[in-house]
């Protein structure tokens, strides 16, 4: 048996796309294929969570995603949540807050915390460490992304918490 | 990095019929879930090739809902996330809720399925030793037809499983329980979060005043299956519950185990483990 090359239509941060690949390749690369460098491969293995994204609205580990799980999906990915020059709250707030550091858990995270905040829209301490407990960052010691997920949500007004 | 994917398929067929179809008329093809274990496998450069099926988009195989006799069928492809967020689940069966809730992060609890959990077959698997504790049956599905068994006979060795050519893993049912049950659910993994399990325990008790009206004590990772732990169970069943009886059990855990050492621990850590949770969770009962 030969492998199947395939393309499968998706919606990408609101723009219709087709990605190209194998059915069971992993969206991860067909992301970064498709010039969307912001998802990053961490550990590749659904450990570390730097390559999640947002498939249909719930958060995904894109290296185990294959790629016939994305076909006719909405995917958002890191590009997707700012709009223009104006960034999501949970991005202004890791800017704020010093969320951020080599950057690479950075879209992960980000992505991990505003699935968090849809779901849990005032959410405890304990909440956000259970929200982002598939996320590892090696750089902040976390407390400062806890910090700003903490802070983007009295940053955010309730209409917000949708995009 | 990126698999070498000559020889692998994964096809997407819309309908239950038409997936059962497939997985009937070629020998190795074979179900594929969420994705959250077997793309760690084809990662590793392990999956064999072949054609893979996947009933992700599959309606019917998704979902909870009560049976007539007061129990839950959880449908294979319901995720963790579902179970997690379940108000049936978390009034009726916590100790699965919590399991849930400890099956990775987020986006792997989004993903990964009971089913895919259970066919899986890995000891370390976490919810598992919940379903033995609830004494689950498990409904397998094939173009033949239906069939049932108890959860508790279908592993039958390492990634061993009662599992004919061409049948799915299609349905748990969650038997409904009298009141007045105690469950206790402790996962021991390097850390809290996102860790595989070094020893996990479900257990449940019921009492009748001092006494042991009735007790189930399953554990996961300490042997080539998730096991229930038949003699400590004995050695409490019936008897009134004091510090002695305890220590029997504890003991008799010995005898219902078989720990290895691997990546993840040692066999005399688990050992230990094992025994120290069943003590603690029995001596709340004291």
């Amino acid at each position: 048996m030969t492998a199947t090359p395939a393309r499968i239509e998706c919606t990408i941060n609101g723009e219709p796309r087709a990605l190209e690949g194998h059915p069971m390749s992993r969206l991860l690369d067909a992301l970064r294929a498709a010039g969307l460098t912001g998802t990053k491969e961490g550990c590749g293995e659904g450990e570390c969570g730097a390559c999640a994204v947002l498939l249909d609205g719930t958060l995904v580990n894109s290296c185990l995603t294959p790629l016939a799980h994305a076909s006719r999906a909405a995917i958002t990915t890191i590009e997707g949540l700012a709009i223009r020059e104006q960034l999501h709250a949970v991005q202004q707030s890791f800017l704020e807050c010093g969320g951020a550091q080599c950057g690479i858990c950075t879209p992960g995270m980000v992505l991990a915390a505003v699935d968090l905040l849809r779901r849990v829209p005032n959410p405890t301490e304990d909440d956000v460490r259970a929200g982002l407990a598939g996320n590892l960052c090696r750089c902040t010691g976390y407390m400062r992304i806890f910090a700003a997920v903490l802070d983007a949500c009295r940053r955010m007004p309730a209409t917000n918490a949708e995009r | 990095m990126i698999p070498v994917l000559d020889g692998f398929d994964l096809i997407a067929p819309a309908s239950l019929d038409e997936a059962l179809r497939i997985l009937a008329s070629d020998r190795d093809a074979r179900p594929f879930a969420g994705g959250t274990d077997l793309m760690v496998v084809l990662e590793a450069g392990h999956l064999p090739p072949g054609r893979y099926v996947s009933l992700w988009a599959i309606r019917e195989l998704h979902g909870i809902a009560r049976d007539d006799r007061g129990g839950l069928v959880l449908n294979a492809l319901t995720s963790f996330s579902e179970i997690r967020e379940s108000p049936l689940v978390a009034d009726a069966f916590p100790m699965l809720a919590l399991a849930a809730r400890e099956i990775g992060g987020i986006a792997t609890q989004n993903r990964a399925t009971i089913g895919g959990n259970i066919a899986n077959a890995s000891p370390a698997a976490d919810s598992p030793p919940a379903l033995l504790a609830y004494d689950a049956e498990i409904e397998l599905l094939s173009i033949r037809g239906r069939r049932r068994m108890p959860y508790g006979d279908f592993h039958t060795g390492y990634k061993k499983m009662r599992l004919e050519p061409g049948e799915i893993v299609a349905r748990v049912v969650l038997p409904s329980r009298q009141v007045g049950w105690r469950d206790g659910y402790r996962k021991v993994g390097t850390r809290r979060a996102q860790a595989i399990s070094k020893v996990c325990l479900a257990a449940s008790v019921l009492m009748d005043g001092d006494d042991v009206a009735d007790v189930r004590l399953a554990l996961g990772s300490i042997a080539p299956t998730v096991v229930r732990c038949r003699a400590a169970e004995d050695a409490v069943r019936r008897r009134t519950l004091s510090e002695e009886v305890i220590a029997n059990a504890t003991r008799a855990v010995l005898t219902d185990i078989a720990p290895i050492d691997d990546i993840r621990s040692t066999a005399q850590y688990r050992s230990a483990v094992a025994q120290n949770l069943v003590a603690a969770f029995l001596r709340d009962s004291l």
